[in-house]
């Protein structure tokens, strides 16, 4: 028997948060695995809190407002804390399919990697975002390489599978904001295999992205900064 | 007594009453008064000393000692922001691990709030 938490971080969700939790439920996973969904409302203005109150969740209700990293972290420490196997993170906003959950766990049978990113561009299919944002990702490829050795396409790819080894490392550190491709140091430096699956993600259903265009300047230069500092830091 | 020096021992004088006074209220703690309390010490003394500073600027060699003032101030200005980042951040960790914690908790106490009912 393996217990999987799924981990959805959410900031003002309130719209997109039923379906998804809906979908979950009508997942059909191979018989071992026992799956459990934790919502981590990470101080929404809008009415996620009670959204998911209603809904058949494990709520993490963070009383100051801590960020993507913040949020998903809480979410592993829980993990962690109730001896989960595995641990997925999936955005609240419905871009990653529950669907494509079923890719992951293969991928991860098939492999043991400790980190299974679902890539959305091994495969060139479904949803390709704008030409901007692939720009940004081709560099952090290139920066990934040069600091990780490994080839990662989709290093900003926010649905990634954790195994026990990843949630503890993570439950000790996690970066607070824009955490992907800097962990990907973290957990590379740490010695964890990382694997990369394609999987097709679709247009958020509703929210807005935690990128948005007037802050990618300076979050190309955070996570360099940070991607740097990962890298000379000591494990 | 020259005017200039009348000033600043009075501004001197009432910059380390304001400290003091800030932390006898707990408004200011005891630690980050420490670099408060010395530096206007030193301020203090100097306004009253007025030879120190040119004996003082002579020694390192710097010509006008007004710049002997601007140089020292600034760099300790800049330190102590630099101090105050570090201060900021851990607070910042600090924070965050405390709200984790709570949210933890929170789902614990629902928990046996729900086990206490069905009892």
């Amino acid at each position: 028997m393996m217990n999987i938490l799924i981990i959805i971080p959410c900031f003002n969700e309130q719209a997109s948060l039923p379906r998804l939790i809906s979908e979950l439920g009508n997942l059909k996973l191979p018989e071992k695995y026992n799956v459990s969904v934790c919502v981590v409302n990470d101080c929404s203005t809008d009415d996620t809190k009670q959204v998911a109150k209603k809904l058949d969740v494990i709520l993490i209700d963070l009383p100051v407002n801590l960020g993507i990293g913040g949020a998903v972290q809480s979410g592993l420490k829980y993990a962690l804390l109730n001896n989960y196997d595995l641990a997925v993170q999936m955005d609240g906003d419905g871009q990653h399919p529950p669907a494509e959950l079923e890719k992951m766990i293969a991928c991860y049978e098939e492999t043991g990697a400790s980190l299974v990113i679902g890539s959305r561009f091994i495969v060139k299919e479904g949803f390709q975002s704008s030409f901007l944002r692939r720009l940004g990702i081709t560099y952090f490829h290139w920066l990934n390489k040069f600091f990780t050795g490994a080839s990662i396409y989709d290093s900003t790819s926010g649905f990634r599978l954790f195994d026990k080894k990843a949630i503890q490392l993570s439950a000790r550190y996690y970066p607070d904001d824009y955490p992907e491709p800097e962990s990907l140091v973290f957990f590379s430096k740490a010695g964890l295999a990382i694997k990369e699956t394609p999987v097709i993600m679709v247009h958020r259903n509703g929210g807005q992205s935690s990128i948005r265009s007037f802050t990618s300047f300076y979050y190309c230069v955070k996570v360099t900064l940070a991607m740097f500092f990962s890298f000379i830091r000591k494990p | 007594m020259l005017r200039i020096q009348i000033i600043t021992i009075i501004a001197s004088l009432a910059f380390l009453f304001l400290v003091f006074r800030m932390v006898v209220k707990g408004r200011l703690r005891e630690e980050y008064s420490i670099i408060w309390l010395l530096f206007t010490g030193i301020l203090v003394v100097f306004s009253f000393w007025e030879k120190g500073l040119l004996l003082v600027s002579n020694m390192f060699g710097i010509y006008l000692p007004a710049n002997l003032v601007f140089t020292i101030s600034i760099f300790i200005a800049l330190v102590y922001l630099l101090h105050l980042s570090v201060v900021a951040s851990k607070l910042q960790k600090q924070n965050k691990l405390l709200a984790q914690e709570m949210a933890l908790m929170k789902i614990e106490i629902e928990k046996m709030k729900e086990e206490i009912k069905s009892e």
